[in-house]
């Protein structure tokens, strides 16, 4: 067991921002802990750090991050931390539970770094903790939507930013929102032909929200560069389109796109067929809420009915000692998540020290969290699931990915069985018991069975551990064990 | 070149590159197959969160490879339902 001043769960922009003016305004000790192979989470994502002149090197792949000067900024302000012994990266260690403790809160991960066969537990004690876990996919079922080469649009960019590899040659994107524009833009520049675009919702619905974008002008210039760059690949962007189905035998080969109407639904009789050999779809993101949900901290329900974290104005939780920012409290992108890592800082540097960030570095944040949040959810307004998402699904659709549960048997334990949430569901059919944890299919359990995003659900262990890790845990003395032969990890 | 070796044939992959960007790379889209339908899986997510990704490394079964990077000489081989059946 290891103690410190401050634990910071997630090495993203405001993991990373969080850290990094804790460091420039106090004395305290500070840990990140995070599950990527090097700082960065999922925005500035980087290959696995490598040598060999053979080895991918990160400038191959420098024009997918537009702001890569911030982050090097934050990377040589704990580059400093590390060298005065303040701040410990702990890199490929995933947190599987953090509870309070006497001296604060006590967090454990386990550590995938040396190979599949050594997974070592360590435990952390902090004064302060700090959740910056940041958000996921939002995927929905559709058919074939469990061939290989169909993704989610966040895999497709994880594999180009870390791998610096294209998913397929010919390659669609679908579902929601302004993150499938720079993704589209990434693969075409890396040689992909995008054959296509294609968002649910139409532009017009951003006419409701001039006053988030007219204070937010500077996020129009970036979108106008993604459109600028997808005009230069030839790629055609499409409104009010939906991929409605993937074919192929063992691998995706075509899409089938249907127009929707104005209410959201798939029109009749507008098909049409793509081939592709990679298809990418995302319906937003999902905030990382384990550790959240487990610690009991109030959440909140963001203006689409997903629930975040809720804090106060300098990112406190609802429990003493428990810190949160970025996208766990509501997806918004990197630039906010950046200040609410620097916000958050704030108020753990006036909780545990006689010091302050300064006055005037507090308010100018606070500000652009303001308008930067009313920006997030004009985004959320403007690019809502469609009503009609659920209109193509065929009874032998798969919804649970991994315990393989069509949609049949789910609408039987709703119609039949009278299941009315996801909870209900996934006792009837064991939609969401699987190796994921229905963190794939737990929003359109939810949505199929009560007509809205469920409540946040509780996961006691956030990652799989080792059952010799949890053994090695409970009893100090003892060695960690080999293999156990019942299963390699408990969930 | 560094290679690993896929189902007894050689992948040849880029230091800092998973598993499962190799295998990408190398023009797999995959490398499991379901414990019930037995049908085929690769990459979903891409980021640890689905476990669709699950391969055996090294003898190890239910590895993400997404998450493990390659390196020189593993093993790796394609997973069949719950990678314990022929234990």
């Amino acid at each position: 067991m290891s103690t410190t001043d401050v634990l910071v769960v997630g090495a993203g922009p405001a993991g990373l921002a969080c850290a990094a003016t804790i460091l420039e305004h106090s004395s305290l000790s500070v840990v990140v802990v995070d599950a990527g192979h090097g700082p960065g989470g999922q925005y500035w994502r980087q290959p696995a750090p490598a040598v060999g002149a053979d080895a991918l090197d990160p400038a191959e792949l420098a024009d997918l991050h537009h702001d890569r000067a911030r982050f090097d900024a934050l990377l040589h302000r704990l580059e400093q931390g590390r060298t005065d012994g303040r701040l410990q990266l702990r890199s490929q260690h995933h947190v599987w539970s953090a509870v309070p403790d006497m001296q604060g809160y006590a967090v454990h991960a386990v550590d995938r770094g040396r190979g599949p066969s050594h997974v070592p537990g360590s435990t952390t004690v902090a004064r302060a903790l700090v959740l910056a876990t940041g958000a996921f996919d939002r995927a929905l079922p559709f058919p074939g939507w469990d061939l290989p080469g169909v993704m989610t649009v966040g895999g497709l960019q994880a594999l180009l930013k870390a791998g610096g590899v294209v998913a397929g040659r010919r390659v669609a994107l679908g579902g929601t929102g302004p993150f499938l524009l720079p993704v589209a833009a990434g693969l075409a520049r890396h040689g992909a032909t995008v054959v296509g675009v294609y968002e649910a919702n139409r532009p017009a619905r951003w006419l409701r929200e001039g006053r988030a974008v007219a204070r937010n002008a500077g996020k129009l210039g970036e979108g106008a560069g993604y459109a600028a760059a997808l005009l230069r690949h030839r790629v055609p962007v499409r409104a009010g389109r939906m991929v409605v189905a993937a074919h192929g035998a063992d691998r995706v080969e075509a899409i089938t796109l249907a127009r929707l109407d104005r209410a959201g639904h798939p029109v009749p009789g507008s098909d049409q067929r793509v081939a592709v050999d990679a298809v990418g779809v995302g319906w937003g993101f999902s905030p990382q809420l384990d550790l959240a949900v487990t610690l009991g901290v109030d959440l909140t329900p963001d203006v689409a009915g997903t629930e975040v974290v809720a804090v106060d104005d300098a990112q406190r939780t609802s429990r003493p000692g428990v810190y949160a920012a970025g996208e766990v409290c509501g997806v918004g992108g990197a630039p906010l998540a950046l200040t609410e890592g620097r916000l958050a800082a704030a108020a753990v540097v006036a909780d545990l020290t006689d010091g302050r960030v300064p006055a005037d570095v507090v308010s100018s944040a606070r500000r652009v969290v303001t308008r930067q949040r009313a920006f997030a959810t004009a985004i959320l307004r403007a690019h809502p699931v469609p009503a009609g998402w659920a209109d193509r699904l065929a009874p032998d659709t798969i919804v649970c990915r991994c315990e393989e549960v069509t949609l049949g048997a789910v609408r039987a334990a709703i119609d039949e069985r009278g299941a009315r949430d996801a909870r209900q569901v996934k006792q009837l059919t064991r939609t969401g018991m699987g190796w994921c944890q229905g963190r794939v299919c737990g929003y359109a359990a939810a949505l199929l069975s009560s007509g809205r995003p469920g409540p946040a659900v509780e996961r006691l262990v956030a990652a799989p551990v080792p059952l010799g890790t949890l053994g090695a845990l409970a009893e100090p003395t003892a060695r960690p064990s080999r293999r156990t032969g019942i299963s390699d990890d408990a969930m | 070149m560094s290679t690993f070796e896929f189902d007894g044939a050689g992948i040849e992959f880029r230091p800092g590159q998973t598993i499962g960007a190799a295998l990408v790379a190398a023009g797999q889209v995959s490398w499991r197959t379901t414990r019930v339908g037995g049908v085929r899986r690769g990459l979903f997510c891409g980021i640890g969160i689905c476990f669709d990704c699950l391969v055996t490394v090294e003898g190890e079964p239910n590895q993400r490879a997404c998450l493990v990077v390659a390196e020189p000489g593993l093993t790796v081989t394609t997973q069949e339902g719950t990678g314990h059946e022929h234990d």
